[in-house]
């Protein structure tokens, strides 16, 4: 099996407090990611798929049919978006990384077109330091 | 154990099949179809894996494995345009998956009867795109 991983870009803000805990809990739980207004980042999203290379065309995957896929199930509503406000699936979920990458998952299980390979894993890189990665289900 | 070397080379190519028309292959293979053919600055991961040497304390010699990369890879395709220059892409179309493919066939033989063995060739044809082949295409 191949593997092709294709990075994608979008700008988004978040906060991070969870209606579960207390105002000085929230503040020790997530530091600075709990600041009143929320901030924001240069996420990288990376999405691989795995299967054989096509003896005819030599692709594992149709880039330009993932990228629309990509495109309009997450970049359209996640770049440039306050997390918090805009995606609805955050408005009760804690728009950590580990959570973003759920609700990516989520999408992109529900939405997988049958010609694509199998998804293999995403990956969010939040900044140059913090990635998190996912195996797809 | 693994062990990775990088290398880069720079390349054009035109992905399009013989067998499609023009619109089809930009359906398949979006801008990359355009005749005239462009270039990628490719970055070449190579990946070996096994057990160092207890001697030597090494895996591999660093110095052969960019010589081996240098020979099978570099020097046939840097500067190049596949298509034209570097067999078998005058009848295979090189696309990010063929052309890893193609550097695994050129690099597998300089590793047999070495401790090391070659474990992931991943080729990045840009930063947002990159292929992992590790010799098994089923």
């Amino acid at each position: 099996m191949t593997r092709v991983a294709r990075r994608y870009h979008f700008a988004a803000s978040h906060r991070l407090d969870s209606a579960r805990f207390s105002v000085t809990q929230n503040r020790a739980l997530y530091g600075k990611c709990n600041n009143p207004y929320g901030h924001g980042h240069d996420y990288v999203l990376e999405v691989s798929v795995v299967g054989p290379i096509d003896a005819r065309f030599g692709q594992v995957v149709n880039i330009k049919a993932l990228d629309r896929l990509i495109q309009s199930r997450i970049l359209n509503d996640f770049d440039h978006r306050y997390l918090n406000v805009d995606v609805p699936e955050f408005k009760e979920l804690v728009p950590t990384s580990e959570n973003i990458l759920r609700v990516i998952e989520d999408r992109l299980r529900k939405s997988w077109p049958r010609e694509l390979p199998h998804l293999d894993s995403i990956r969010l890189r939040e900044t140059a330091r913090n990635s998190f990665e996912l195996k797809a289900s | 154990m693994l062990l990775t070397r990088r290398a880069e080379f720079s390349a054009s190519h035109v992905c399009a099949h013989p067998s499609l028309t023009a619109e089809q292959n930009s359906e398949v293979y979006g801008p990359a179809a355009n005749p005239s053919g462009h270039g990628h600055n490719y970055v070449l991961e190579v990946t070996l894996a096994g057990e160092p040497d207890p001697a030597t304390g090494m895996l591999f010699d660093l110095q052969r494995l960019k010589d081996i990369i240098n020979s099978a890879v570099i020097e046939p395709m840097d500067h190049r345009f596949l298509n034209y220059e570097v067999p078998p892409f005058d009848k295979v179309v090189p696309t990010t998956e063929n052309v890893a493919a193609e550097i695994w066939l050129r690099l597998e033989p300089s590793f047999e009867g070495s401790r090391a063995r070659l474990h992931n060739v991943r080729l990045y044809e840009t930063e947002d795109l990159y292929v992992d082949y590790a010799g098994d295409n089923k």
